[in-house]
């Protein structure tokens, strides 16, 4: 890591692992339950006792805030897995064998691409019911047409490499081959685009929220607070903005960190 | 001098005919190699020469059954490796090995070089972690790496000498008979060129192997073959014992390549005959009859009618050429 950035990279580090601590030890902060209703207090901006305000039905912010980083912590980091585990499934084959499989594969991602995403959410959820599972596992499958495509790039790159020729030349078999040679250099670029996705994914859950597509009310999520301030932007704009900030700052935290590892692996693959 | 030991008078290594076509674009095909035939004896190094896209590579990896050739026969030590069933093949693989012309290519990047060289080993089974660490160390200290410094480095780590000293070194781990280079030095600078020649030269005493050593740069070729085979758009043209080839080349294209070579006198001219004219023909449509008859300034309309066939025109020297040059005719 190099001197310059290293500091911003660092802070995004650290605003990262601070969401993460606070998703994980959110039922013990010291702040009312996150569906408790105030009716004395509603959209008042901090203060004592609700330190960053209450929301439209009176209920605390931070509170809130607190779980609904275990939404948006849980959708962003395993829907990208998910859509990175189906992406390799139906891409490193593709680029491994080329021909017939690779065109039908091929195929079926330009289809899956070509899908209206929002549509498609709007149909998963409508049939399996909003839940987080459902949510986590809808993104995935959104998420990973893009993440067979990078795992197709780069197992073409590597699969016409000499020491694939070598392992077969010891007589290794194609799963082995998939598995010992070309996973494991696969693996490298498919984490840096996952870093990339997760904040997509964020967005993307907050977008759902916004449509009333995300976990049910009353448990909270980022993008409901966010969709919950708007009538009250005039007033009280502090409803909106403190969740938006919040999850700003976590996209562009995800994001660095995405660049800072891109740029270091790029100088390691330089060096070949 | 180890071609000629009267014990093992069968060869290692016996190639009949061997075709490689791969399909292009509308049906058609490249005719990679046609009908490429030679024998390899054991502990000899056959050198082959060509230019650029004449098949040498096709002919190589068809040798190490990477993907197996089209038609025709390998026979290694009485098997005919072309006709393996996969099990078979997959047992026989331990005795012939290749080593690649780009040293960082052929190592897996995510691994150490330690576990690139104990990769054989795992694949052929039956060795425990430790016995493989064990083996490849030793593999290591033998050909010129520093078993304890370089075991845990990334190929990215390393020189491309290195590099190609982890090849040579894995490629020995399965202790094979027969060792297919493919431009093994073609890739590394001039000096270290010098020392994997050696190196390759030392492997092979100590371990009694036979080379089909692979290069474009005749120079290199002269100091390791015991032979020499010149290829030219999937065909031998000339295969001659080295001393022979240098001195007395027969066929026409054997002697514009020796002509090209560089000199380091400039009072040296080119040659009368001057350069050869015209390029490679293409692979997909390859001429008929003699293959070189299009850049040839010997052709005649015999060339263009019939294919010559590679004949013995003095003891070990098979040239297919239908108007040789006879080392009586210089």
């Amino acid at each position: 890591m190099g001197k310059r950035g290293s500091i911003t990279f660092w802070l995004a580090i650290g605003w990262i692992a601070v969401v993460i601590v606070c998703a994980i030890t959110a039922p013990w902060w010291p702040v009312p339950a996150p569906d408790l209703i105030d009716p004395d207090l509603l959209a008042t901006p901090p203060c004592v006792g609700h330190p960053l305000g209450t929301d439209t039905m009176g209920r605390d912010i931070a509170a809130r805030l607190l779980f609904g980083a275990r939404v948006s912590i849980i959708v962003g980091f395993c829907a990208p897995l998910v859509g990175m585990v189906l992406g390799s499934l139906l891409g490193v084959p593709a680029g491994f064998y080329r021909g017939r499989p690779e065109r039908l594969i091929l195929f079926i991602l330009d289809t899956l691409l070509a899908f209206p995403g929002l549509v498609f959410l709007l149909v998963f959820t409508f049939v399996f019911g909003a839940s987080l599972t459902t949510i986590t596992v809808a993104l995935g499958v959104l998420t990973a047409p893009r993440f067979a495509r990078v795992a197709r790039a780069n197992t073409i790159r590597f699969a016409e490499r000499e020491f694939v020729l070598a392992a077969r030349g010891v007589g290794a078999g194609d799963f082995s081959i998939i598995l010992r040679e070309i996973l494991p250099n696969v693996l490298a670029p498919m984490l840096i685009y996952m870093l990339l996705v997760i904040g997509f994914v964020i967005v993307a859950e907050g977008g759902l929220g916004f449509l009333g597509l995300s976990v049910p009310s009353p448990a909270p999520s980022w993008g409901g607070m966010i969709a919950g301030g708007r009538d009250i932007l005039d007033q009280a704009p502090h409803v909106s903005l403190i969740p938006t900030a919040v999850m700003f700052l976590t996209v562009l935290s995800v994001n660095l960190i995405g660049d800072a590892v891109r740029g270091r692996l790029d100088r390691r693959e330089g060096q070949l | 001098m180890n071609g000629n030991n009267p014990k093992n008078q069968e060869p290692l290594l016996r190639v009949k005919d061997l075709t490689v076509e791969y399909p292009a674009c509308r049906g058609r095909k490249v005719h990679a190699v046609s009908g490429v035939s030679f024998d390899l004896a054991r502990r000899e190094t056959l050198g082959l020469v060509g230019e650029s896209g004449c098949g040498k590579s096709s002919l190589a990896r068809a040798i190490m059954q990477l993907p197996k050739p089209t038609a025709g026969k390998v026979i290694l030590d009485g098997d005919d490796l072309a006709a393996c069933d996969p099990v078979r093949l997959r047992i026989l693989r331990s005795r012939f090995q290749m080593i690649f012309q780009d040293p960082a290519s052929s190592l897996n990047p995510s691994r150490t070089v330690g576990a690139s060289i104990e990769a054989p080993l795992l694949a052929m089974g039956h060795h425990g972690r430790e016995e493989r660490t064990r083996q490849a160390k030793v593999m290591m200290a033998a050909v010129g790496l520093d078993p304890e410094r370089h075991y845990g480095r990334r190929p990215h780590q390393l020189s491309g000498g290195q590099c190609q000293r982890v090849a040579i070194a894995r490629a020995l781990m399965t202790n094979p008979r027969l060792l297919v280079c493919d431009e093994p030095v073609s890739s590394l600078d001039v000096s270290v060129q010098a020392q994997i020649l050696n190196l390759l030269r030392e492997v092979r005493g100590e371990y009694g192997l036979s080379m089909l050593f692979i290069a474009h740069d005749l120079a290199v070729v002269k100091n390791i073959a015991d032979r020499v085979a010149v290829m030219y758009l999937g065909r031998l043209c000339e295969v001659a014992q080295c001393e022979d080839f240098y001195r007395a080349p027969a066929h026409p294209y054997s002697m514009a390549l020796l002509d090209a070579v560089p000199r380091p006198d400039p009072r040296h001219l080119l040659p009368a005959t001057g350069m050869l004219p015209g390029e490679l023909p293409s692979a997909i449509d390859p001429p008929s009859g003699c293959r070189f008859r299009t850049r040839c300034r010997r052709a005649e309309a015999l060339c263009a009618m019939e294919c010559p066939e590679l004949r013995e025109i003095a003891p070990g020297h098979k040239v297919a050429c239908h108007f040789p040059t006879f080392v009586k005719d210089l």
